[in-house]
């Protein structure tokens, strides 16, 4: 037990949807624009409450996720931090608007609570099928960031690396959390402002006139303004030129092209999250994400105690894929576990990272039912 | 900039940096909808910084292109939606939407008439003409009966949309309609919109001859103006006109004008109550 | 006051849908989480069955960190309904004990249980039907021998809107107090269930 430090941290016993609000509003979150949908409307009810009482702060239920999401853009564009959460329909309604969000570069979070699908399938189970989705679920060539929470603390905190990661990079921020965490309250612990780091987006220093709202920078992240700020400027979902115009100039359409994928792939060492648990000695290691990384965790604990040399690589994001972090754990194990809530969508990305070095196994489950840790010690002791 | 008048007035207002000539085709209404929203920007005596076009797909979506306010071109559909987040994140915002007719009452028929009964404060431009001009020419939710499109080629058999009654119906706080040939009254209905708090709809009747004109009968641009000059009546006219007489004829002028605070008025009248009361 | 030591504690409240079954297992999961400080995790039924019908909170206790968060095989199951005492009690471990609504649940599936006529007292002792759930927070309070009677109250008083914490501290205490009439000692009664480790392990402020 926590013995009470000098300065005690606020604590709560929170659900993992009151846990991303509560990121949310420590990363600068002051816009929610949404549609409610199970398992993830907590977030939109808490947000509801909270929004209007903070300073600047402002909410509007839409009619639909396609709204939802629309309002966002159009709020984040206006200089605001903006949210939305839904689950699995609800998120498939929002591709158009994510590939928007992409060629705009608008900094926004999504956060899809992943629930039993396809179609409506099984609203109040969990699940994690929209993994795919989440990476190439809008049309077109694009970069995007994923980002996954296994418990509930890690609800609040990758919620405030979320928002950091769309401000610093210009880009939708995807955060995929399941039901079971959504819906189990746990004790979290509130940081203090010096425990945290808060990135805003880059506001141009130029006067308006000099301003090209699309030119290449080292970061290749062009500055923001804010609508109404005196830069007047142009935002299309079109291909544009470095002044935001509609081309299809070749040599023009491929520098934006390439710089979306750049401004994101030379950053991979801050964009990619890993945590690894007794993975330096480990034969045999288990990669997982959300709440299956949570039984994983106790079955590597389990498998030690019988003597399996096991080990864990918990990936907090999924996009674009640690694939350096997969390399390190394949120089030594010779057996890779992927267990997850479908049929496999990162085991997909783990066997591109393979090669054939090492025998990647998978434990998949479809039921509406999580992966138990009895069920993932079964495989770590048996290979 | 008081004195300066007709296109030197345009001008003031056009994009410099931005490459034209512009999409419209001869004879297309769409820039004489442009001329008279900035003739009404001008005539409020509104900061260009303070003004945020927010545009569909389509013909009408590229006006916001030229103009030298704050302009977003969204997707097909979904303006009123980026439009709703930006008046609710910056109140003090003039929000002007451009849609189609298909963009308004088809794929965004749904956002249209919650933005009418959400009462956010933007004013929304329909420029209504019969037809999906940039995808080629297809029957569109206002085509009329009996009119020959790509995807009517025996004629239209559904009924089309009064957008002035939608709006009506759907609770807007404004609801005008006028047309390309009425330019006079064109600026002062759009310069009404714009000062009216709440949601307002100005619906514009524009002549696509292209994609429409062309294969229903009309020999030249001109004609589906004089069709305009003809068809087009103020309200009090038309409603003198007996039903049986009225034919392609449409009502024009001010349907609605009521004075219900926007939604993003009240949202910051709650909040400010929220953080006063603490 | 030291805490006891706990390697994995599960509860389980079940009943009816408007038995309050949701709201005992947050009391309950924060006056242990935040007042005591073990490491909690609370997961509900949800969607259909918690409409009416069937309810059901769980909660895993832990002094260290819990991996997984669900309950599988349940130390105490408190079961408010017929229904929910068969759905839940093979759930039961071997050991583990049942507190039930003993007007309620008219035939217990096991002979070794406990019971109160929660409803009843709610009703005559309190006058508010809708304190049956505080009855059975303070009942639990007395039959757990890891949570401390003062801190749950001080949570539940936290917790609580300022205008029903009177009502409710009186049905804690009314729960807690027929729990010691009723149930004898508690430690005895926890003798078999050796998840429960005995008081002189001192290493458990360690982690």
């Amino acid at each position: 037990m926590a013995r009470p430090k000098k300065k005690k941290n606020k604590e709560i016993f929170a659900l993992g949807n009151e846990a991303v609000v509560e990121g949310a509003l420590l990363a600068g979150c002051d816009f929610y624009a949404g549609y409610p949908i199970t398992p993830s409307s907590e977030i939109m009810e808490i947000m509801a409450q909270r929004l209007p009482r903070i300073p600047n702060g402002s909410f509007v239920q839409m009619e639909d996720e396609i709204g939802g999401l629309g309002a966002v853009i159009g709020a984040s564009l206006a200089g605001r931090k903006a949210l939305t959460a839904t689950s699995g329909p609800g998120f498939s309604l929002m591709q158009e608007h994510i590939g928007y969000g992409c060629i705009t570069e608008t900094p926004l979070v999504i956060v899809n609570v992943m629930r039993g699908g396809p179609s409506t399938g099984l609203p109040t189970s969990p699940a994690q099928g929209d993994v795919q989705q989440a990476r190439w679920g809008t049309h077109g060539d694009h970069s995007i960031i994923v980002l996954s929470a296994s418990n509930v603390q890690e609800c609040l905190e990758m919620t405030i690396e979320a928002f950091n990661l769309a401000e610093k990079y210009r880009t939708p921020v995807i955060l995929l959390i399941d039901e079971i965490t959504a819906h189990t309250r746990e004790k979290i612990t509130i940081p203090n402002e010096a425990e945290f780091e808060v990135f805003n987006r880059t506001l141009p220093t130029m006067p308006p006139e000099w301003y090209k709202p699309y030119e290449e920078t080292v970061r290749g992240v062009p500055p923001m303004p804010a609508i109404g700020s005196g830069y007047r400027f142009h935002v299309t979902g079109l291909t544009h030129d470095v002044n935001g115009f509609p081309t299809s100039r070749p040599d023009e359409v491929r520098e934006l092209n390439e710089r979306l994928f750049r401004k994101i792939d030379q950053f991979l060492h801050d964009v990619q999250i890993v945590e690894e648990i007794d993975t330096e000695d480990a034969e045999v290691a288990v990669i997982a994400y959300g709440t299956v990384a949570r039984s994983a965790e106790l079955a590597v604990k389990q498998a030690r105690d019988l003597g399996v040399k096991a080990g864990l690589l918990k990936l907090k994001t999924l996009f674009p894929y640690p694939r350096k972090a997969t390399e390190k754990l394949m120089y030594r194990a010779k057996t890779i576990i992927v267990p997850e809530m479908n049929m496999g969508q990162i085991s997909r990305e783990v066997k591109r990272v393979n090669n054939g070095q090492v025998s990647v196994r998978t434990i998949n489950k479809v039921d509406g039912q999580i992966i138990t840790p009895a069920e993932i010690l079964k495989v770590l002791t048996r290979v | 900039m008081a004195d300066i008048k007709g296109t030197q007035l345009i001008h003031e207002y056009l994009r410099h940096n931005k490459k034209f000539p512009h999409v419209f085709c001869s004879g297309c209404g769409h820039g004489i909808v442009l001329g008279s929203l900035i003739r009404s920007i001008h005539g409020l005596g509104l900061s260009k910084d303070d003004v945020c076009i927010v545009a569909g797909i389509g013909c009408s979506g590229r006006l916001a292109a030229y103009v030298d306010f704050n302009t977003v071109h969204t997707c097909h559909g979904r303006a009123l939606t980026f439009a709703t987040g930006i008046k609710m994140a910056k109140p003090g915002m003039h929000v002007i939407v451009v849609m189609g007719d298909g963009d308004s009452m088809a794929i965004g028929g749904n956002h249209l008439i919650h933005a009418a009964r959400r009462n956010i404060g933007v004013t929304a431009l329909i420029l209504n003409n019969n037809i999906y001009g940039m995808t080629g020419g297809q029957c569109s939710p206002t085509t009329p009966a009996g009119a020959n499109t790509q995807t009517t080629p025996m004629g239209q058999m559904e009924q089309s949309f009064d957008c002035v009654e939608l709006c009506t119906a759907a609770g807007a706080n404004f609801v005008a309609r006028g047309s390309v040939f009425h330019v006079k009254r064109l600026d002062s209905m759009i310069m009404e919109g714009i000062k009216n708090p709440g949601f307002g709809v100005v619906e514009i009747m524009t002549p696509c001859f292209t994609q429409y004109g062309r294969k229903n009968g009309f020999k030249s641009p001109v004609e589906m103006f004089h069709a305009l000059k003809k068809n087009v009546v103020k309200r009090e006219r038309f409603d003198e006109i007996p039903e049986a007489d009225r034919g392609e004829k449409v009502p024009s002028g001010i349907f609605v004008q009521k004075d219900t605070p926007g939604l993003e008025e009240k949202f910051y009248e709650m909040a400010a109550r929220c953080q006063g009361g603490k | 006051m030291k805490n006891q030591h706990l390697d994995r504690f599960e509860i389980r409240l079940s009943g009816l849908g408007g038995q309050g079954i949701l709201t005992l297992g947050k009391v309950m999961g924060s006056g242990l989480a935040l007042g005591q400080g073990y490491n909690v995790t609370q997961t509900q039924s949800y969607g259909p069955e918690a409409r009416g019908g069937a309810s059901r909170s769980d909660l895993v206790i832990s002094s260290e960190k819990i991996s997984y968060p669900k309950a599988e095989s349940v130390d105490l199951l408190i079961a408010l309904s017929q229904e929910a005492c068969n759905m839940y009690y093979r759930n039961l471990k071997p050991g583990g004990l049942l507190l039930i609504e003993s007007e309620l649940v008219k035939q217990p599936p096991v002979n070794n249980f406990l019971g109160l006529p929660f409803t009843s007292l709610a009703k005559d002792k309190i006058g508010l039907v809708q304190a049956m759930n505080t009855i059975v927070l303070g009942a639990a309070t007395y039959l757990l021998p890891f949570a401390q009677q003062k801190v749950i109250r001080k949570n539940l008083e936290q917790i609580l809107p300022a205008k029903i914490v009177e009502i409710n501290v009186k049905a804690f205490n009314l729960g807690y107090k027929e729990a010691k009439k009723n149930f004898g000692d508690p430690e005895e009664l926890w003798k078999a269930n050796s998840v429960v480790v005995p008081d002189e392990d001192t290493d458990y402020d360690s982690i």
